[in-house]
């Protein structure tokens, strides 16, 4: 009993750590203009939070389910394309698909939008990133069916394929119509003009959105890790004969972790879309797949805080901290020759190596933040005793 | 034009790039036999070794720039083995192939540091670049030397693993690694042979392949290096004699795929272009797919069975 409220109160302390930081990315949305230099800030939270949730959806299925994918790039650009080409106004989309005559020609915030106004426009957005991680995980469903049968490194090795064929299916001029070919997508709804009237004042919303729906997705995704499911997929990572001994349906789980996953890398692929305001197809390589990998691994493979923490330090170092080793000065040290473009991501993969080498566990292990901070002050209580 | 004289460039061109993607698809497969690691790295040295030979023609004559090239690719394949795989003998499998994906995005980035991203022009190397005619379609030497090349480096190599000291020994690292080093086999020099035999056909490779393309970009290693491990999967992996078949197959398959609209319209099959040639990586992957579908182990490869 007693147990069961010190866990809903630990909930409530998470949940209210989860709301305050919220209320924090909102305001600092209102008060960092784009031309400070601080602005910075919020282009790692935009992407930031992207590849947080793309690392966390990737977690499920290597950390938690023990199903080495590499497919994550094609699942991103599917969930990007649908975002995309479910939101451009009508108005934009002859300019967009100059080349061809598009095919499709609903826009969900626009049609919405004009029923219900500035709240449709609003659903109307929900309404695309929703279906832009259905219409992945309808796809994964498809690869599943012959792939999820794969050991490990073949399931890998077949999954990065499905994505490079994903990603020549959508470059086809056949298709131009509605994938606009080899062209990139653009104009449709973004995050630079997320706002909210409120009868005089406009509320920013640009870095709030994307960090809000990746919250909320990977809020799901750690209810369903504690969920039974998430502990049949543990059992099926820990060894598959002993689950399926113990009466679990080894396809249906594997399948279902495999669906979920790329569901919410359709969406992270959607709010990607959402931020950087164009859609690609060229963009989602498997070198795409490996960073995200990377992210996890330096988090830690098994924890959810882990990915998280590892995708926001993989951008802040990539985007921001190191940015000085591309342009001269780096640390107060001015060296144009050596530090010209490129190094940064030399110095960033040597600082990768070295993790994968000398720290393998990442920085949380598979153990989760609440959890980690939590040991942390106990042993400082018992040395603080001695 | 009959179809045999439409096909048979595109035909030559596969057969030529099927001979390269081998020597690449060699690398993967002996590694994997012997180690369990699927090395994403090797496409990015087989890059890197390109590069090599850019800088080096144009400091040095070509007689002194070859060698240099292949000997320091090994060098690196070699270094590679020992900093980034061998720290992790006893890690799980998946540690293994993070690290390997980990080099690769390393090396990657390096190319793109020292080159700037820019195209680099791979130099000519004056025989093996001349044009020819072969049964009335117009090559390169390089097209046509290629598999003959490939097939003479190939025998070599299985004759060593077959009857030499160190192939058995290979063999047996393959076949258990515990027992053979039990058996008083150097694991760790048996594994470095590997990735030198497989560094060293991958510059032979990249020696061929870039002399047929305008130039090289970091990002040049990633597919050719793919596609040769889809082939040594394809074959069955752990079998060279697989791999080969492996390679020709997708390179045939995907130089068909790039010409099948010129093809298909010569025959009057059809009208107007329908773009096949976006296919030419995904047709590979698709290939890919339907052997591990029908037959999991590949063409040649042995059947295992899982234990508890």
């Amino acid at each position: 009993m007693i147990d069961r409220k010190a866990q809903t109160r630990k909930n409530l302390i998470s949940l209210a750590a989860v709301l305050v930081f919220l209320a924090l990315v909102l305001v600092l949305d209102q008060t960092i203009k784009p031309t400070s230099k601080a602005y910075m800030l919020l282009t790692v939270l935009q992407k930031g939070s992207v590849y947080a949730l793309a690392a966390v959806s990737m977690n499920l299925l290597n950390g938690f389910t023990g199903l080495f994918s590499l497919g994550h790039a094609g699942f991103m650009l599917i969930g990007a394309y649908t975002y995309a080409i479910f939101t451009i106004p009508s108005d934009a989309r002859d300019t967009v698909y100059q080349y061809f005559d598009a095919a499709v020609r609903v826009s969900f915030p626009e049609t919405l939008g004009g029923a219900l106004g500035g709240f449709g426009t609003a659903l109307g957005v929900l309404l695309a990133v929703l279906l832009a991680g259905a219409v992945a995980a309808l796809f994964a469903y498809l690869i599943g069916l012959p792939v999820l049968r794969l050991k490990s490194d073949y399931l890998a090795i077949a999954t990065l394929g499905f994505a490079e064929i994903i990603r020549a299916i959508f470059q086809w001029k056949k298709l131009g119509p509605i994938t606009n070919g080899s062209n990139l997508l653009k104009n449709f709804a973004r995050c630079s003009t997320f706002k909210l009237k409120l009868g005089e004042t406009t509320v920013s919303l640009s870095t709030f959105v994307p960090v809000l729906i990746a919250t909320l997705c990977i809020a799901l995704i750690v209810l369903l890790v504690n969920s039974t499911y998430g502990r049949a997929f543990q059992a099926i990572r820990d060894d598959e004969v002993a689950a399926e001994a113990m009466g679990i349906n080894l396809a249906r789980h594997k399948m279902l972790s495999f669906c979920t996953s790329c569901f919410f890398a359709g969406v992270s692929g959607a709010t990607m879309a959402m931020v950087l305001s164009i859609a690609q197809a060229n963009n989602f390589k498997s070198a795409m797949t490996y960073e995200i990998l990377l992210m996890v691994v330096l988090g830690g493979i098994g924890s959810i805080s882990g990915s998280v923490i590892g995708a926001l330090l993989f951008i802040s170092a990539s985007e921001w901290w190191l940015r000085g080793l591309d342009s001269g000065t780096f640390l107060g040290i001015t060296a144009p020759t050596v530090f010209r473009n490129g190094f940064r991501l030399v110095v960033f993969s040597v600082i990768i190596m070295v993790v994968v080498l000398f720290f393998r566990k990442g920085i949380m292990g598979d153990r989760e933040l609440p959890e980690a901070l939590r040991k942390k002050t106990k042993r400082g209580e018992v040395s603080g005793n001695e | 034009m009959g179809l045999w004289n439409t096909v048979l460039p595109y035909l030559l061109s596969g057969i030529s790039v099927g001979g390269q993607y081998a020597l690449i698809a060699v690398g993967y497969t002996m590694v994997y036999g012997i180690l369990r690691l699927i090395n994403f790295a090797h496409g990015d040295v087989f890059m890197v070794a390109g590069l090599m030979m850019v800088y080096f023609a144009a400091a040095m004559p070509l007689y002194a720039a070859i060698p240099l090239m292949i000997a320091l690719t090994v060098l690196l394949g070699f270094t590679i083995e020992r900093v980034a795989y061998k720290p992790l003998r006893t890690a799980p499998r998946m540690s293994v192939m993070i690290s390997a994906i980990g080099v690769s995005y390393l090396l990657q980035n390096l190319a793109l540091y020292i080159t700037g991203g820019l195209n680099k022009n791979y130099p000519e190397i004056p025989w093996i670049s001349d044009k020819i005619t072969v049964f009335g379609a117009t090559t390169t030497r390089v097209t046509v030397i290629t598999p003959f090349l490939t097939v003479a480096l190939v025998f070599a190599l299985v004759f060593l693993i077959n009857h030499t000291k160190i192939g058995m020994a290979m063999r047996a690292v393959s076949k258990d690694f515990e027992t053979a080093e039990l058996m008083g086999i150097r694991i760790n020099s048996v594994i470095s042979v590997t990735f030198v035999i497989g560094t060293f056909l991958a510059a032979v490779g990249s020696l061929l392949f870039f002399s047929n393309y305008p130039g090289i970009v970091p990002t040049s290693g990633a597919m050719p290096g793919l596609k040769a491990f889809v082939a040594a999967v394809f074959g069955g992996i752990g079998s060279i004699p697989g791999a080969v078949v492996g390679a020709f197959i997708i390179g045939i398959s995907e130089s068909i795929i790039k010409g099948l609209d010129t093809i298909l319209i010569t025959q009057g099959l059809i009208a107007e272009q329908v773009d096949f040639s976006t296919f030419s990586d995904a047709v590979t992957f698709v290939l890919l797919i339907v052997i591990l579908v029908f037959k999991p182990t590949g063409l040649f490869g042995e059947k295992t069975t899982d234990k508890v």
